[in-house]
């Protein structure tokens, strides 16, 4: 999984049936001492997340475990709204 | 199955049903030389690894299934804690096997 912030919102009309009602973001990955990194990523929300919060996000097929997800063409899902990230 | 490092933790209240209860842990991945390789990520913890320790992880699909019967949402466990590694030392330029000498 990997740490990211919201940067963006994606509307899509003509879309897989299985996809409508689901929230869809744009992801900018983020260092663990939230510095950007490079790429972006628009995945499907399952949390409920908000602009610029910093997300847990899961892809690949174990995207589809996620509640909410099951069985639709789904390859990267927000989990997760990071509260604190400790460094040991 | 990837050799790593637990370098902290991830706190998230609010998370989809199916993470709930899941120990979230931040790994370092490590080349075979055990030194720090690529970026760190966030993996759920089946083993009880503290910081620190070395640990293996699985990613893909299988990390969910070190969980059964329950499948949380993951792409990364740590699924062991490491006691030890051995490995044959890296290749240098020079041949393994010297030539006997001839007398």
């Amino acid at each position: 999984m990997i740490l990211a912030r919201v940067v963006g919102t994606v509307v899509a009309t003509r879309k897989d049936p299985r996809l409508e009602g689901k929230k869809l973001l744009v992801l900018k990955p983020v260092s663990p001492e939230g510095k950007d990194e490079a790429g972006y990523v628009v995945a499907v929300d399952t949390v409920g997340a908000g602009f610029r919060e910093r997300v847990l996000a899961v892809s690949g097929s174990s995207a589809r475990m996620a509640e909410g997800c099951k069985d639709t063409p789904v390859d990267t899902a927000i989990v997760g709204i990071v509260d604190d990230v400790r460094l040991d | 199955m990837q050799l790593g490092r637990v370098v902290g933790c991830v706190w998230a209240t609010v998370k989809n049903p199916s993470l709930e209860g899941y120990r979230l842990l931040l790994v370092q991945p490590l080349a075979s030389d055990l030194r720090d390789t690529g970026k760190r990520l966030v993996c759920t913890d089946w083993t009880g690894a503290g910081a620190g320790e070395m640990v293996y992880w699985v990613r893909g699909r299988e990390a969910s299934i070190a969980f059964l019967p329950g499948q949380p949402p993951s792409d990364a466990t740590i699924v062991g804690i490491v006691d030890s590694v051995h490995r044959a030392a890296a290749k240098t330029s020079k041949p393994a096997r010297q030539p006997a000498e001839r007398h």
